[in-house]
Order: C-alpha cells, then sequence, then structure tokens
C-alpha cells in the first residue's frame, strides 16, 4: 500500500477541511472537523479499501496519518 | 463456523411490548442542539421507552407473550418449550424462564431456558428453540408450540452521565411463535463467537469475576461525556463499529454462500438495529436496497436482543399479504453474532405493538 493514496483516502472523509491540509504529519486530531464520528468514517474507509479493522485505540495511539497507515500496513 | 439446518419448523407470529414512557433524547440534558442534531444524525435515534423500576424485561417479555397467544388463538397447555434471552433477568438466581412459566400459566411440563445474550440474542435463541422443537417425539411434534421470548431494559444499566450509552438504548420484550411446519422452507443459522472482545460491551462488577463492593458504585470519568460507576454499561464504540461492520456482513454472506441462497430472493433483510451509522455501513457493504433492510432505530432506540423482532412489528407489520423470504443478524456483546434465514407464511400473525 502506499502512503500518498492513504492520505488521499483519509482525506475523502472530510467535507470542510482543504485537501491541501492533509499531509503524511498531520495531526488529525488537532483538526477542527475531527469528531468521534469522524473517527468511525476513517475505521469505514479502512475497512473498505485495505480490509483491516482498526481499533479505538489504535485511533488514540496514533497521532500523524502517517502513524495510523503504519498501523494499517503493519496488520495488511 | 457453526452452520446449522433445522427443518419443518416455522415461526408463525411475532409480539412486541415497550413500556409506555417515551424518552426524547432532544431532552437529554448532556446535548446541546449541535450535539442533539449530531446525535440523531450518526445513530438515527430521536426517542426511546423506558420502564419504571417496578417494570423488567420478563413483564415486558409476558405482555408480549400474552397478546400473542391471543391473536393466534393458542391453548397455553400446548406450549411445550418456552426460552427467555436476555441480560437483564429479574434476579441473579433462580432463573427468570421458570417464573415465566408460571406466571404466564404454561404447563409444569414446559422446559425453560435462560439465555444470556443480548445483541445476538434473538437469533441464538431462536437456534435453540428450533433445534429443541426438532427433538420432540414426532407424534407429540405437529401439535406442540414453543416460545422464544427476548429482550432487555439496557436503560436500567445506563448512566445518565454517559453520553455514549445513555441516549443510544431503550426497553423492550418480545415473543416469537415457533410451530411445526410440513411446508416451510428449513431454518438456516450461521453462529459465532469471539469472547476476545468481552470488554467490548460490559458490566464490569456484579457478577462473581468482581463482587458488588463499595467500590462499585464511585463514579469513573471514562471519556469526555463519558462517567459512570462499574455497576453500568461500558461501550467502546469505535470497537464495536469496527467488529459489526466487518462480522455482520460476513456472517450474511457466508449464510447465503452455505446455503446457495440468492441475495435478490430474499425479501427483507432485518439487522440488529445498533445505530444508524453502523447499520448503514453493513447495508452498504452488503449491497441492500434500503426497502429492504428496514429500520426501527428512530423512535425505539438499539433494544439489545429486542431489536429484530420488534423491527419486523413496528416497521413490516401489514407487509406480510404473501410468503416472505426473511435473513435477520444479530451482532454485539460477547462477542457474539449469527444469521438466520427463514421463510413466513402467508398472514404470518403479526400482533400490534402492545404498551404497558
Amino acid at each position: 500500500m502506499e502512503l500518498q493514496k492513504f492520505i488521499e483516502n483519509f482525506a475523502a472523509q472530510f467535507d470542510e477541511t482543504d485537501a491541501s491540509e492533509f499531509a503524511a504529519g498531520t495531526e488529525f486530531k488537532t483538526l477542527s472537523e475531527w469528531t468521534s464520528l469522524m473517527a468511525l468514517s476513517v475505521i469505514a474507509m479502512v475497512d473498505d479499501e485495505y480490509e483491516v479493522a482498526v481499533k479505538g485505540n489504535d485511533i488514540k495511539t496514533a497521532t500523524t496519518i502517517e502513524d495510523l497507515f503504519e498501523i494499517v500496513k503493519s496488520r495488511m | 463456523m457453526a452452520f446449522l439446518q433445522v427443518n419443518n419448523v416455522k415461526i408463525s407470529g411475532l409480539s412486541a411490548c415497550v413500556p409506555k414512557t417515551i424518552d426524547e433524547n432532544a431532552n437529554f440534558p448532556m446535548f446541546d442542539d449541535d450535539g442533539y442534531k449530531n446525535f440523531v444524525a450518526a445513530t438515527g435515534i430521536e426517542r426511546k421507552r423506558i420502564s419504571s423500576k417496578e417494570v423488567t424485561t420478563s413483564d415486558l417479555c409476558i405482555s408480549a407473550a400474552e397478546k400473542l397467544i391471543v391473536d393466534l388463538g393458542w391453548a397455553k397447555e400446548e406450549i411445550a418449550l418456552c426460552v427467555f434471552v436476555t441480560q437483564t433477568p429479574d434476579y441473579v438466581l433462580p432463573a427468570t424462564s421458570p417464573l415465566i412459566q408460571h406466571k404466564l400459566g404454561l404447563s409444569k411440563e414446559c422446559y425453560t431456558l435462560d439465555v444470556s445474550l443480548g445483541c445476538s440474542g434473538w437469533v441464538y435463541g431462536l437456534s435453540v428453540v428450533a433445534s429443541l422443537f426438532s427433538q420432540l417425539p414426532e407424534n407429540e411434534r405437529k401439535t406442540a408450540k414453543a416460545l422464544l421470548l427476548a429482550g432487555d431494559t439496557i436503560s436500567k444499566i445506563c448512566a445518565k452521565t454517559d453520553k455514549s450509552t445513555y441516549p443510544l438504548f431503550g426497553d423492550a420484550g418480545t415473543a416469537t411463535a415457533i410451530e411445526f411446519s410440513e411446508n416451510s422452507g428449513p431454518m438456516l443459522f450461521n453462529m459465532n463467537s469471539d469472547g476476545s472482545g468481552y470488554q467490548t460491551i460490559i458490566v464490569n462488577d456484579g457478577g462473581f469475576r468482581n463482587e458488588v463492593s463499595k467500590k462499585s458504585f464511585d463514579k469513573i470519568t471514562r471519556g469526555e461525556g463519558i462517567v459512570s460507576n462499574n455497576l453500568q454499561l461500558i461501550l467502546e464504540g469505535m470497537d464495536v463499529f469496527a467488529f459489526g461492520i466487518k462480522r455482520a456482513p460476513e456472517s450474511v454472506n457466508r449464510l447465503l454462500e452455505k446455503f446457495n441462497l440468492g441475495k435478490e430472493t430474499v425479501d427483507y433483510f432485518v439487522f440488529h438495529q445498533a445505530n444508524l451509522f453502523m447499520n448503514e455501513q453493513i447495508r452498504k457493504k452488503l449491497k441492500l436496497e434500503k426497502e429492504k433492510t428496514p429500520y426501527s432505530l428512530k423512535n425505539f432506540g438499539n433494544t439489545s436482543s429486542a431489536t429484530i423482532p420488534l423491527t419486523i412489528v413496528t416497521e413490516l407489520q401489514n407487509d406480510f399479504s404473501g410468503k416472505r423470504k426473511i435473513v435477520a443478524c444479530g451482532f454485539g456483546v460477547g462477542l457474539s453474532w449469527g444469521s438466520v434465514y427463514f421463510e413466513a407464511d402467508k398472514n404470518l400473525t403479526v400482533s400490534d405493538l402492545v404498551e404497558i
């Protein structure tokens, strides 16, 4: 799997935040649009696109998009 | 991966009973205007029914059963089996099902059993009742009747200071009637368990692993807007979600594949009503039409093991003008999940909703 594609998939969950704001180092939980529902959208996206189950603790542990990417990658 | 096939049994009727008291989520003190709007957009739950201190799950189920027995014209002495599915029994012990036998006025020769399951409970309970029923002596089976009672009063174990549980759960009790059938297709099941996820939905104290102590009553802050004690329900929402969107579609697909059932030949897919966001994700993954997947979330919320029969009663009551093929799928606490395929005869008895 590719990091850039993962960032695009991640960004696609957001309506208001501009796509240019998303990068590997983005601390996604600090984004104003980040909510618990957004977390569920991300979990669903990862399930759809990568067939990997991300748990609540993974979201808690990850700070940047790349952190989450590494978690998903390690389970593929 | 347990698969079961039970022949010559059918569901002949369904009923449900809810408390009269309506609890509007718009009035939930932890929501501001936006909080309520966002909650409804995500969960689909606008209101739910909550029981008073005096009313237990068995009371709701008994009222549902009384109505169904009358509507079907059954004689109570014909009821040979009664299985009660709940996680909110009357007592720690004795089991509640013998008490139900007594209160309902069933025969003392009735086989009764409690099953401790929640979201998957109706499907599991149906597998138990149908399987037992098929073991009755042949000369008795053709006239015998069986009851599956399933419900919960989860509102009693949700902290009002926990926005991750209190607004989600409603109370309900249901009754499902099972009888012999010469012609109905078989009941087909796919049943699963994964106890590694036991902490995903849990009440920590009050059993015998963690007995009740003074500390059980301490208020614990578990997250933003989540304050509860250890005798109250904890729900790890994200983990439940990840579990549900994976396991529910997988179970339905395996059931359909194993028994060569065409998805398009199924009239209704009735899912456990967890919340709208999760249920819609499951529906989209399975590529099911909206018309085939009814929801009762808006007015009743998540009623644990009652959701599947309650949804049939409130959303499909007038849709049994012909034979219907139904897949039902329950998933959650345990973790435990399963799916069933059954055929409902034309004019299946679906009682009017009972309110007490």
